[in-house]
């Protein structure tokens, strides 16, 4: 809590009845009961209450002024006030039956008039300008809403996408490089029209990026299963390898095996902040021949391995 | 829901003498159960409301009818704004535009 003299606006010095007086000034103000509309008048009333605990108990007001205990802990306990209620259509309360559904009881009154004639914090003034008789009457539009399915390879590598919204507008969407899935766009101004010269409202597209067939995306990495033959891998060779910008060669040593990642460098994703790019991880897979090979066969019959291996013995104790 | 004597043992400045005499004058209106009256959560934060009203801001007790009857009606106006708006919210855009036009003019 902030010094409770300030949150009353007093002097140190002030007497009992001036602390009284601006108590009452500043809970007339603040009650969120007689303030129903305004949402910041709970938190304030909360701290002028708390301030006026404080100071208008003799010992406890003499032992702050002597810094024995400070201001914390004289916030009262959480309650509820009679406008939670009454705002709500509380069963037999004074408003019950008008309240219907469809919105939250905490609900402003300004969130609905911001709902039903255009968005965010034109609502109020909105209402004001009605209530004044209307001069220059001005609402923003409301936000819109979309989202938006994006490949892999479009999320990753960036791309200008063509949105029609419901009203026939196009809309270009630039999907930047590096998107991640649900990432939300927000698009200045291309929400709802405003009225009476109001501002339009934003669009907010989320993207939904779907995956990919054999790429997988972990942070600014991608990864991939890559399949070798087994004479690749025995003999070392120099392939292709996909990547999200396309083919590269990459060189497979000699000797390779099932589960060895290999790097390719600055091959993954451009990160968004840093605007450094990650790597791509390629895990070999070796595959068998698919047809018969004979010759193979009989080469494996007569071949003794060097070394005797057991790649189970890990597994079979 | 709480009894009349655990209301006036939780806040600590309300006289029972007082909330008898409001509970007379309608101000506040527990429910009778088993002979004994009890208050609704509802009632509770009307009751700590009046409290704070008459205690800490120093209205006369004659006052105290005449502001909860204003705070009642406000409510309401408010209850009916809302179901009112609400309503407005759901209809097309074209009705909600037309409506905001009649509000302008």
């Amino acid at each position: 809590m902030d010094d409770p003299y300030e949150t009353l606006g007093v002097a140190r010095t002030a007497s009992e009845a001036e602390i009284k007086a601006a108590f009452k000034k500043l809970a007339r103000q603040f009650h969120p009961d007689l303030h129903p509309g305004d949402k910041a008048a709970e938190a304030r009333f909360k701290a002028v209450s708390a301030a006026h605990d404080l100071l208008k108990d003799k010992e406890k007001r003499r032992r702050f002024d002597a810094g024995e205990i400070d201001a914390g802990g004289a916030e009262r306990p959480q309650e509820r006030y009679y406008r939670d209620f009454a705002d709500a259509g509380f069963a037999g309360g004074p408003g019950a039956h008008a309240a219907g559904d469809g919105f939250a009881s905490n609900e402003e009154l300004n969130d609905f008039f911001a709902r039903a004639f255009g968005g965010g914090g034109g609502g109020m003034g909105g209402m004001g300008g009605a209530r004044r008789g209307g001069a220059g009457f001005k609402a923003r539009g409301q936000d819109a809403s979309y989202t938006l399915p994006v490949s892999f390879l479009d999320a990753a590598n960036g791309t200008i996408r063509t949105l029609t919204m419901p009203d026939g507008k196009t809309l270009n969407v630039t999907i930047p490089e590096g998107a991640e899935d649900r990432q939300m766009l927000r698009l200045k101004g291309q929400g709802m029209p405003g009225f009476g010269g109001g501002p339009a409202g934003d669009a907010y597209v989320e993207l939904h990026v779907e995956p990919h067939r054999f790429f997988r995306r972990k942070d600014d990495n991608i990864h991939a299963d890559i399949p070798v033959t087994l004479k690749e891998a025995v003999l070392g060779a120099r392939i292709e390898v996909p990547t999200i910008a396309g083919p590269v060669a990459m060189t497979i040593p000699k000797g390779a095996n099932t589960g060895m990642v290999l790097r390719l460098r600055d091959k993954g994703v451009k990160n968004r902040k840093s605007g450094t790019r990650g790597h791509q991880m390629v895990t070999l897979k070796i595959v068998l021949p698919e047809g018969e090979e004979p010759a193979l066969a009989e080469f494996l019959e007569g071949w003794e391995p060097r070394m005797p291996q057991d790649p189970r013995k890990e597994m079979v104790s | 829901m709480t009894g009349i004597e655990e209301l006036v043992g939780r806040i600590e400045a309300l006289q029972r003498r007082d909330l008898e005499a409001w509970i007379a004058e309608e101000l506040v209106a527990p429910r009778e159960e088993a002979g004994a009256l009890v208050f609704s959560e509802m009632e509770c934060a009307r009751v700590r409301l009046i409290c704070t009203l008459r205690y800490e801001l120093d209205i006369e007790a004659g006052a105290l009818p005449v502001i909860l009857s204003l705070l009642d009606q406000l409510y309401d106006t408010r209850q009916q704004l809302m179901a009112l708006t609400a309503a407005v919210a759901k209809q097309d855009e074209a009705v909600r535009e037309a409506v905001l036009r009649g509000m302008g003019e």
